[in-house]
Parts: C-alpha cells; sequence; structure tokens
C-alpha cells in the first residue's frame, strides 16, 4: 500500500521493478537507466520525506507495513519467552510481554500488538489493551525488578479500549496506577514509541528513563481526528489538528518530552523495516548500557525529575 | 415553541417569589435559596449534589480561617503555542481567568480539618471544564512536595473532564507527573485521600484520582475513563443509565465508599486520624 504522497515513488519503484526483469544483452541502456531511475528515486524521497506534514506523519505512523511489535521481537532478540496473564482476571492479548534477550542484555520486554491480518487484528483488538494489559504490564514490571532486570517498553497503540468491561474492570485505575508504580521501579526504564502513541493507552507502559521515539511515530494526547472534532467541530480538520498538536519526533524532543530520535530509512520505516529494527536494537542497547550504570535510586530520582521538568511552570513572584 | 406558551410558562414561573428559591437540577423541586446554601447545594428531596466551586468546597472541609493558598499565581502556559478555529488558547485561558476569578483548574493550599493541619489541592470544574494541563499538574506535584516535606496527609479533591488538549502531549504528561508525586508520598507513608466529584474523566481519572489510599466519591458523581459517548459508538451498545456513577464504581470495586457532602467533613478526619496512626 502506498499513501497518496508516495505515489510519485510507487511509480517509479514499479518500472525500477520492471526494468530489472530485463536482460542487459537484449537491452544495452539497462544499468544507465536503472541507476538514473534510483537516484531519481532516492531525491524524490528525500524531497517527500523531508517535507512530510505532521498529518502525513500520522500516515505512516498508522502504515500496514511498518514494523510491529512481533517483527521488533523477531529482529530484536535471540530469545523471547512470553509470560501471560495478570494473575487477577485474564490475558490481555493487545499488549504481552515476557523475557528476553537483545544482544547481551537479559531483560523484560513488554509491548502492544496490533496484528496484520483482519484475524489476527480482531484477536489483538487492534492493538487496544484492556485493564488486564496493564495489569499483566506491571505484574512483569515488578518480577523484572525483583530479578534486577530493566525493562525496554515498545508502544504501538492508538488508545486503550473504550468498552463496557473495560470500564468496569477498571481502566482508568489500572494505567493511573502503572503511571505510579513505574515512578517508585529501581531497575532501568527504556521506551520506544515506535508507531502510535495513543495518550494515555500509551503513557501506561510510557514512563521511562530513556524515552525514544522512531522519526516517523506519533504520540498523542488526543487522535488528530478527535480533537478536530471537538475543537474544530469537524473530524475532517484533522491535519490541522495534528499540526497544532505538535505530535511529531521532532516537536516532542523540542518540548523535552523524548531524549532521542530514532532515524527510520529513507522512505519510511514501511519501506525497509529490517533496518529500522537494526537502528531500534542499537539505540535500545546503547541506553540499556548508559542507565545500567545507574545505581538504583539514582534511577528513580533522575526519572522523578525528568517528569517534573516536563510543562514546569514558573512561579510568579508575589 | 411560540410566544404564547412561552409566555404562560413565564407566568406560572412567578407565581413563586423570585429568589427566594433554588431549583434542583435533577427532581426540579424548590427549596428554599438559604436551605440549599446552607447544605452546600445537595437537594434535600433526591439528595442530588451539585457541582460546588472550590472556594465552596474549602469553606465545607476546611476548618474557618485556617486555609492558606499558595501558588496561586501559576497561571496556564502556552506550551504549544496552541490556535484552534475559535482563537488561540491564550485568549482561551484568559477568558476562563476572567469569568472565574480563578487562575487554574485547581486551587491548593494548607488548612485545618478539625485542627489536623493538612495541605489539600481542589480542581473547579468551572475552569475550562477542570482540564488537566501544566500548571494544574505542577501545583498537583507541588502540593504532594509540600505535604512530603510538611509531614502531612494530602487530600485531592478531582472535578474533571480530562487532559486540556490545547497543551498537547505536556498535558498528557502531567499525568506521569502527578503520579510520581503520589508515588514519593507512598514511599514516605504519607496518607493521600482521593475525592471524586462529578465529573472526573480521562486524565484525571487515569492519573491521581484513582489511586488515593482511600477513594471515595460524593453521590452520583460520574466517574470514567472513556466518555459514555464513545463507549457507545465503539461498542454499538447502549449501556446502563447508571454506567459510571459512583454507586456503579462502588459496586465494581472501585471506592471504599461514596459519602454524603453533609458527612464529608467528619469521613474525612477520621480517615485522617487512622492514616496519620502514630503521627497524631
Ligand atoms: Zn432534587
Amino acid at each position: 500500500m502506498n499513501l497518496e504522497f508516495e505515489n510519485e515513488l510507487a511509480e517509479i519503484e514499479e518500472r525500477i521493478a520492471e526494468l530489472s526483469k530485463l536482460d542487459s544483452s537484449e537491452y544495452p541502456q539497462l544499468n544507465k537507466d536503472l541507476g538514473a531511475l534510483r537516484r531519481k528515486m532516492k531525491n524524490l524521497t528525500k524531497k517527500i520525506y523531508d517535507n512530510l506534514s505532521p498529518w502525513d506523519t500520522v500516515r505512516i505512523a498508522r502504515h500496514p507495513d511498518r514494523p510491529l511489535f512481533k517483527d521488533f521481537i523477531d529482529g530484536m532478540c535471540t530469545e523471547f519467552i512470553e509470560l501471560h496473564g495478570d494473575r487477577r482476571a485474564g490475558d490481555d492479548k493487545a499488549l504481552i510481554g515476557g523475557f528476553a534477550t537483545i544482544d547481551k542484555h537479559r531483560v523484560m520486554l513488554i509491548g502492544m500488538v496490533k496484528g496484520r491480518s483482519v484475524d489476527e487484528k480482531v484477536y489483538h483488538n487492534f492493538g487496544m489493551p484492556n485493564p488486564e494489559g496493564y495489569r499483566k504490564a506491571l505484574r512483569l514490571m515488578k518480577l523484572a525488578e525483583k530479578y534486577g532486570l530493566p525493562i525496554v517498553c515498545l508502544v504501538d497503540t492508538p488508545a486503550a479500549y473504550p468498552g463496557k468491561e473495560a470500564e468496569e474492570r477498571g481502566q482508568a485505575e489500572a494505567i493511573a496506577r502503572n503511571l505510579t508504580e513505574m515512578a517508585n521501579l529501581e531497575v532501568p526504564i527504556v521506551v520506544v514509541i515506535t508507531g502510535e502513541g495513543g495518550s494515555g493507552g500509551a503513557l501506561g507502559i510510557a514512563v521511562g528513563d530513556a524515552i525514544l521515539m522512531l522519526r516517523y511515530a506519533v504520540y498523542s494526547v488526543i487522535p488528530p481526528e478527535g480533537c478536530a472534532a471537538i475543537l474544530w467541530r469537524d473530524a475532517e480538520m484533522a491535519p490541522q489538528a495534528a499540526d497544532a498538536l505538535k505530535i511529531t519526533a521532532d516537536s516532542l524532543l523540542e518540548l523535552g518530552i523524548i531524549d532521542e530520535i530514532i532515524d527510520e530509512p529513507a522512505g519510511g520505516a514501511h519501506r525497509d523495516p529490517e533496518t529500522t529494527i537494526q537502528l531500534t536494537q542499537t539505540a535500545v542497547i546503547t541506553a540499556l548500557q548508559r542507565l545500567k550504570r545507574q545505581s538504583p535510586t539514582r534511577l528513580r530520582d533522575n526519572r522523578y525529575n525528568k517528569f517534573a521538568r516536563m510543562g514546569r511552570v514558573k512561579k510568579p513572584r508575589t | 415553541m411560540g410566544w404564547f406558551t412561552r409566555s404562560t410558562a413565564k407566568k406560572q414561573q412567578t407565581e413563586i417569589p423570585e429568589g427566594l428559591f433554588a431549583v434542583c437540577p435533577r427532581c426540579k423541586a424548590h427549596i428554599y435559596k438559604d436551605e440549599y446554601e446552607n447544605a452546600f447545594k445537595v437537594c434535600s428531596k433526591c439528595n442530588y449534589h451539585e457541582r460546588i466551586t472550590a472556594a465552596e468546597r474549602i469553606r465545607l472541609i476546611v476548618d474557618k480561617g485556617t486555609f492558606r493558598e499558595f501558588n496561586a499565581g501559576i497561571k496556564p502556559n502556552d506550551p504549544l503555542g496552541f490556535k484552534d478555529a475559535k482563537g488561540t488558547y491564550q485568549e482561551k485561558a484568559e477568558s476562563a481567568i476572567a469569568k472565574t476569578g480563578l487562575h487554574e483548574a485547581v486551587v491548593t493550599g494548607s488548612g485545618d480539618i478539625h485542627g489536623l493541619r493538612t495541605t489539600i489541592a481542589i480542581m473547579d470544574f468551572r475552569f475550562l471544564g477542570g482540564s488537566l494541563a501544566s500548571a494544574t499538574g505542577e501545583k498537583i506535584l507541588l502540593a504532594a512536595e509540600h505535604a512530603l516535606r510538611m509531614k502531612r496527609a494530602l487530600l485531592i479533591f478531582s472535578a474533571s473532564g480530562g487532559a486540556r488538549m490545547h497543551e498537547g502531549i505536556v498535558s498528557l504528561m502531567q499525568m506521569a507527573k502527578t503520579c510520581a508525586g503520589i508515588a514519593k508520598l507512598d514511599r514516605a507513608g504519607l496518607p493521600y485521600i482521593s475525592i471524586m466529584t462529578d465529573p472526573t474523566y480521562g486524565g484525571v481519572s487515569a492519573s491521581y484520582a484513582t489511586v488515593g489510599d482511600i477513594n471515595i466519591a460524593e453521590p452520583g458523581a460520574l466517574i470514567g475513563f472513556a466518555g459514555r459517548r464513545v463507549i457507545e459508538q465503539t461498542i454499538k451498545e447502549k449501556l446502563p443509565d447508571d454506567f459510571q456513577t459512583a454507586e456503579y464504581l462502588l459496586d465494581h470495586g472501585f471506592l471504599d465508599a461514596i459519602v454524603n457532602r453533609a458527612e464529608l467533613k467528619e469521613y474525612l478526619h477520621s480517615m485522617l486520624l487512622y492514616g496519620l496512626g502514630k503521627k497524631v
């Protein structure tokens, strides 16, 4: 699938694919033409991706070919052992976690699963966790703390699920509990926003010491469509809302909400998932190495100060 | 409605001397205004608890003359330079300040509850729907730090539609920020009592409001994560009438008690005595 601002790219891609099938003995110009097309492709990709609007970025963050949590698990970990259940009510299918080995680091890896096929999407509730997901995540984080393992959270969710049973089982309390308990944890927490950072549903596993974000991921208090429907009284104004809400990695870095942007290959993660996953792995390892040197109390104090600084308002002189 | 029916409706109303009665928003009973005000806007007929302001809440809970507000000058920040179809966030905030006489959606300070000095934060729904934003979060964090420094209990009265969109991601982060403050109190063994009033939603219910040592609510208060309409649109089902009421939450295990406004001060005083344990 290509997004409309990528149409021209898709055409060139197609022509490259066609030419590549030809034999250079029958077509002496082949290599020259292919080279020219590839250069054109490269320049055009850069031009398009250097000028993306925040709304374009939303579209990329939701792209069906974008690497999902399971792709990151496969690409980043030599081992992943899923641990199920919140020990209270159930086993959430949208938010999963378990022991994982990333390079030489044994960690607790937690993240949202969206699924690719229709069946998978339904099974994983489109990556929208219920309270059981947040409670399972907290159970695993506490276990990580007990075993002295760092925590790595990969965030990609449209939202916490707004359902009847979710409310009855305390969706708000489950998220609030995580925010409170994560502030107390004495092991390093590395967070990567890989796709959609959907409001409280994302934040519920995103109180980190290092908060990384892929170049074309988004992170927002409300989906642009929802904001547009309320403040513009028209969901069609989503591009304007996306602009006003400052949801791109660049804006978030500037606002001091995230610590680092992980670059995506030219043309976005959906064109080259392997490289994206590799770059993510490298960034996670670097963050782990840095944070593992800090004492448990230092980690906790730094985390407190990090969040206390967000949106700090100067006291007026009285 | 035509002008004729409208004028008869008016005529019926004027039979009741104006200014003497308050009309209950729920059961429409006429109650002597003095009686209604003395009951802090609780209907004596149906026990409806009308929303009250932070100032009224202080009069209800705090010993007379003991409330000392702090950080009153903290005003909304505009970290995004936000503008929507109707204008700038700055203008919106200025008009909220002018309309309510408040500088933010929360009033914080210190006050006595039957002689027990306590740190108190009270949200006021009139100020931009009690929304949580950077200055709101900052004042709540400072209140938590104050309680910690003074080794006192913290009370937070919530009333909020959720996070303030106009400050985008910075508003969202106030959820983590305020909870970090609550976590510190927790580690220090200091009591934190959360009182949820109508309404408590979104970014406030999913942060400090639901993680009190004691969570209580006023009768009939609506409390939830997502709004009723959003849920109904998602599940394509009609929700029960009492969905997300305090009574519904009590039934599902998320509240310690529902407390009538008339008994609230006594209740909080008891809780503080237990909470402070050996410290008093
Ligand atoms: Zn009534």
